[in-house]
């Protein structure tokens, strides 16, 4: 082995130096006991990014999520934040970066207005000084500044949980499936807080089982299974996939499903809302092709129509599993 | 330090909104100090005995009298043979038979010694054991008050109990015992439940990525309990004082410190608990099951240690409570200063350095 001194700017793998970089993601492997949680994991972030981490539950997120904030050592590969490595700088880096849980993980006992102080004093600032970046989240919550955290709503608590993990003006923002247990419109309204932050000279990366969202980051990373399964802008992932989808509709969704899963030419068969998403063999489907064979099956007020991929179509393809069992 | 202020508050915040914190934090000290005080004597009042007096003389008179105006005795009746002893326990109304040899003042006068036998119901082998230790002494004081330039004329070991306990107050027995008690369950299961439920509510993953340093989150949670269960002693002690007359002999300031080490002790150990513990169930667990048990039972608050078997007597001596209770004591009842109880301090401040160490040692700055 040679000599080489490390500095911590410019890991020995890296050429460009990493303080380019928001956050680099080498070669990560993480076993549980005899169960392997991450096997290989590899991406980077651009500095100022929102980048999505997509991925069913139990895909491995969270133990990602946990080593990126130190809070997990992995078995082996490295992790640079802003330069910094997880392991060795750990401490530089619990400074400069926010985190949120997958839980709600505030004092319940604590008043809303007590939370964000108790967090500002933590990392050494005050609820003044950081106050215009939060404002835009905070003032939605103000109003109950006296009411304990713990009685809060889901989509407030969420949003003290990010005024809280903002408050020390973070470089890097990390969110462990943040809008899990959150309504549709606090959904929405959290992604577009999200993209505001964006602005503000922060890099976010966030983890989501929902794959509507992930057409809302800069880029995605696809995760199953412990392995990232490709890593893009969501538009270019959708265009990579490059595969003809049908979307069916019919009264009888339930023998409808079946039906087209006993389809010679059935490759995927995935229930989306109203509609079920077709892929054959190969693409060798047509419209009319369809249409008859669901006529044959006495199927009735048929809706037939070829669609561009969404986000999750991509996904279900990509995991490649045999279509599930209903 | 703002950051450890902030960090100390909001600890008082959990404490004083949590009224079952608080229960256990002052009113269990209380009642359990009131029901030990009261309740759970190990006095003894108007045990039945029987006297077989074969000698009948001047002395064994006025034994008889001193023992049974002592308020502790009452005569069931006088035996006239030694056959009468056996058949007056199965009767199982007296305790204990006091039977005097015959010529009894003669040879206490001649010879200088006199022998009397005590019987003793061992039934309930606590009050046969209190019963005999009770005769014992108030025929020693007979006998010092008779002869107070003789040695004392009957083979008696007197304990030091007895010594410093002339009149056999149970409850000044059990003021240290129960302070110790309280204070090692306040101050190391508070504490170890504390830190475990940061880890079970999920704010121990925001606190270890914080710049928090470990030390700031071990001093932060363990001050107000610090504060809290000073604040317990000081209400024990008075209560011990006031309502039921413990006297405090030695330094009150020393008895202070005394107290904080021992709190401290505590803390650190309930901190080590918590290190191991992985949520609040277990962390309650191992103070309950693994601590206050043996504490109560080896650490001579209940059971004298002289008694036990040699194990459980080697296995006393790592009890902190039980170097503890002797400092009291020794304080309490003898009024003793710093020199004599330098031993039992040392060794309580090796083992509350020992649990910071462990604990420091052990304190995760990562998930597992």
């Amino acid at each position: 082995m040679s000599n080489k001194k490390t500095k911590i700017n410019f890991p020995p793998w890296g050429e460009t130096p990493e303080r380019e970089r928001g956050l680099f993601v080498n070669n990560i492997l993480k076993s549980y006991k005899d169960v392997a949680a991450l096997k290989g994991i590899s991406f980077e972030v651009q500095k100022n990014e929102l980048f999505g981490l997509i991925g069913p539950d139990g895909a491995g997120k969270t133990t990602l999520m946990r080593i990126l904030t130190t809070l997990l050592l992995p078995d082996s590969g490295h992790v640079t934040m802003d330069g910094a490595d997880v392991v060795k700088n750990y401490k530089t880096i619990r400074k400069s970066i926010g985190y949120m849980p997958g839980r709600f993980s505030l004092y319940p006992d604590l008043s809303v207005e007590e939370n964000l102080q108790f967090f500002a004093t933590v990392f050494n600032t005050t609820v003044k000084k950081n106050y215009g970046l939060i404002k835009d989240i905070y003032s939605h919550i103000e109003p109950f500044k006296k009411r304990l955290a713990g009685r809060l709503s889901g989509g407030m608590k969420q949003k003290l949980a990010l005024s809280c993990a903002l408050i020390h003006k973070p470089k890097v923002l990390i969110l462990d499936d943040p809008t899990t247990g959150v309504d549709a419109v606090s959904r929405r309204e959290f992604w577009e807080m999200l993209k505001n932050l964006q602005k503000k000279d922060i890099t976010i990366m966030v983890s989501t089982p929902y794959m509507d969202e992930a057409s809302l980051c800069d880029r995605v990373a696809l995760i199953q299974s412990g392995k990232i399964m490709d890593v893009d802008t969501p538009d270019a992932i959708v265009q990579k996939f490059g595969r003809k989808i049908l979307a069916v509709k019919a009264t009888e969704t339930y023998r409808l499903i079946n039906d087209l899963r006993g389809h010679h030419k059935a490759e995927a068969v995935y229930a989306f809302g109203q509609y079920i998403h077709f892929t054959a063999i190969d693409d060798d489907i047509e419209v009319t092709e369809m249409e008859q064979f669901l006529k044959n099956k006495n199927h009735q007020s048929i809706i037939v129509e070829e669609i561009v991929p969404g986000i999750e179509d991509v996904f279900m393809g990509l995991m490649k599993a045999p279509p599930s069992l209903p | 330090m703002k950051q450890l202020t902030s960090f100390i508050k909001k600890e008082f915040y959990h404490i004083f909104r949590d009224t079952r914190t608080l229960i256990i934090l002052f009113g269990i000290p209380i009642a359990q100090l009131l029901i030990f005080g009261t309740v759970i004597k190990s006095e003894i009042n108007d045990v039945k005995v029987a006297i077989y007096d074969q000698s009948k003389d001047d002395f064994t008179k006025r034994i008889t009298n001193k023992l049974l105006s002592s308020g502790y005795f009452m005569l069931e009746e006088y035996l006239e043979s030694t056959n009468d002893v056996e058949d007056i326990f199965r009767k199982g109304e007296v305790k204990e038979v006091i039977v005097f040899e015959g010529g009894f003042e003669e040879s206490l006068i001649k010879e200088g010694k006199a022998n009397i036998q005590l019987i003793a119901d061992a039934s309930d082998p606590n009050l046969g054991r209190l019963a005999i230790n009770y005769t014992r002494a108030i025929i020693n004081d007979f006998i010092k008050e008779e002869f107070p330039e003789m040695q004392m004329p009957y083979e008696i070991e007197p304990t030091a109990r007895m010594f410093y306990n002339e009149e056999l107050k149970s409850v000044y027995m059990f003021v240290p015992g129960t302070m110790a008690m309280i204070l090692m369950l306040i101050s190391a299961m508070m504490t170890s439940i504390a830190i475990t439920r940061e880890k079970e509510v999920g704010t121990m993953e925001i606190l270890l990525v914080s710049p928090l340093k470990p030390i700031h989150i071990i001093i932060g949670k363990v001050t107000p309990y610090l504060l809290l269960s000073v604040i317990n002693a000081v209400v024990i002690l008075l209560i011990g004082h006031f309502v039921f007359g413990v006297p405090i002999q030695g330094s009150a300031i020393l008895l202070m410190a005394e107290s904080i080490l021992f709190i401290m002790m505590a803390l650190s150990l309930g901190i080590l608990i918590s290190t191991a513990a992985k949520n609040q169930m277990v962390a309650m667990f191992i103070s309950l099951v693994a601590l206050m048990l043996p504490t109560i039972l080896l650490s001579g608050f209940i059971f004298p240690i002289d008694n036990m078997p040699t194990v459980l007597r080697w296995l006393s001596v790592v009890m902190p409570a039980r170097w503890f209770i002797e400092i009291l004591r020794d304080i309490m009842l003898k009024g003793s200063g710093v020199l004599f109880v330098w031993k039992e301090t040392a060794i309580l401040f090796g083992m509350m350095l020992f649990f910071i160490l462990a604990s420091v040692k052990k304190f995760k700055i990562r998930l597992e």
